[in-house]
């Protein structure tokens, strides 16, 4: 059995450990309750902008946008959001391993995929495989902006465009509720799955109807990563803080057992001095 | 009097719901005036003020990159930035002028992306011009 003293040390040092991990579940809690705002706050602009995309895209019917429009695929776009920082559970290996199987799948070398990655995890992951990462972002705060991610949402879009890609997915963490996210697999150009559900609207166009699409289609296909970001931003402190609240009470768990295992330790150390004291009295007798 | 409903809405929340009288905003192709009752209409926006028109009072939006959509009954301006005159944080303005000035300064020395330097110069005025307006 282990030393009254190690098992003393072992307490001490797991209960700091638990400190910690309560504290980065309190702070993860604050991050995702604002996380979740601001998702919910990017939800009527996104709503607004797909219906006017949709409605423009389809009602103008003959209008053929080269984002709009299936070309040979020769090389595949993937974006991949993750996050910075670890410790958030199974969140960025989930994504990571998906990702990694679509492209083991669908591409037998480097030359017929790009990788945009989004948090430092992702990234040094397909960098360190050789993968082909095109374009990276680090650092990204909790709180995104909009103009914060506007340089590679506008790369990647541009990407697109000339033709250094023919098909855009994107992976993500989506958000469902605090202890479940779901990665996400979604097709961002071209944009051919665009519907809507509101009656069609016969706009007049001012100047026409391909210039409103040039600027409309790439800053809808920017705010759908957006929208991504800020989703995954969501999931990635719910996940991290369903980890941390496991961690914490795994952490008081072990407390438990050693404390137990201490108290034993403690009396039958006890006893074997009683013992002894007995047995030295009766030697002497 | 008639009004319409406007709403501008940025990819960080709405900025601005109300009924007004009159909406006047610079598009690319020109001033534009909308007064309730209008035709649908699609726009894409200068980077400029919108002007909205309620109770005799002028209510002015700074808006960078934006779209404008007309049906007869509401107003929604999307744009990838929008501040209300008195939201507008003028040091920060001030700040990304000089940056931008500076940046177009020093352009030859450097290779910067000139179109990026101007668009944020233009911006910031814009802001500006906003914000001694309020």
């Amino acid at each position: 059995m282990a030393s009254l003293r190690d098992i003393k040390n072992r307490i001490t040092s797991t209960k700091k450990t638990s400190q910690i991990t309560k504290a980065m579940e309190m702070t993860s809690a604050a991050k995702w309750n604002r996380g979740v705002l601001n998702a919910k706050a990017f939800v009527p602009y996104m709503e607004k902008i797909q219906e006017v995309t949709a409605s423009i895209a389809i009602g103008a019917g003959g209008v053929n946008h080269p984002m709009l429009k299936h070309r040979p695929i020769k090389k595949t776009g993937y974006v991949v959001i993750t996050s910075d920082r670890g410790l958030a559970g199974a969140f960025n290996s989930n994504v990571i391993r998906r990702v990694h199987q679509a492209i083991q799948k669908n591409h037998k070398s480097n030359d017929e995929f790009a990788i945009i990655a989004i948090g430092r995890v992702g990234r040094d992951f397909f960098v360190k495989r050789g993968y082909n990462v095109v374009l990276d972002i680090v650092g990204v705060s909790d709180q995104p902006n909009f103009q914060d991610i506007k340089d590679i949402t506008s790369a990647t879009v541009g990407m697109f465009s000339d033709e250094t890609f023919d098909e855009l997915y994107i992976y993500y963490s989506h958000y469902i509720s605090a202890i479940s996210q779901a990665v996400t697999e979604k097709k961002l150009l071209p944009l051919t799955e665009l519907s809507t559900s509101h009656k069609l609207m016969s706009y007049e166009f001012e100047p026409s109807a391909e210039e409103i699409l040039d600027v409309l289609l790439p800053q809808y296909a920017e705010s759908l990563i957006y929208g991504a970001l800020l989703d995954s931003k969501a999931s990635e402190h719910a996940a991290r803080m369903t980890a941390m609240r496991n961690a914490t009470d795994n952490a008081h768990e072990l407390i438990r057992n050693y404390t137990l295992s201490y108290n034993r330790a403690r009396q039958a150390a006890i006893t074997q001095e009683i013992t002894e004291i007995v047995g030295g009295a009766a030697a002497l007798e | 009097m008639k009004t319409i409903k406007v709403s501008v809405v940025t990819p960080d929340g709405p900025v601005y719901d109300d009924e007004v009288e009159m909406v006047s905003t610079k598009a690319k192709s020109g001033e534009l005036g909308i007064l309730p009752g209008h035709i649908p209409l699609v726009a894409p926006l200068e980077i400029g003020a919108v002007r909205l028109k309620k109770d005799g009072k002028n209510e002015i939006i700074a808006v960078s990159g934006g779209f404008l959509e007309v049906r007869p009954e509401q107003v929604t301006i999307l744009a990838q930035a929008a501040e209300k005159s008195e939201d507008i944080d003028i040091e920060r303005a001030m700040r990304a002028k000089e940056r931008a000035e500076q940046r177009l300064r020093d352009q030859k020395a450097e290779h910067y992306d000139f179109r990026r330097a101007e668009s944020a110069l233009r911006r910031a005025i814009n802001r500006l011009s906003v914000a001694e307006r309020r």
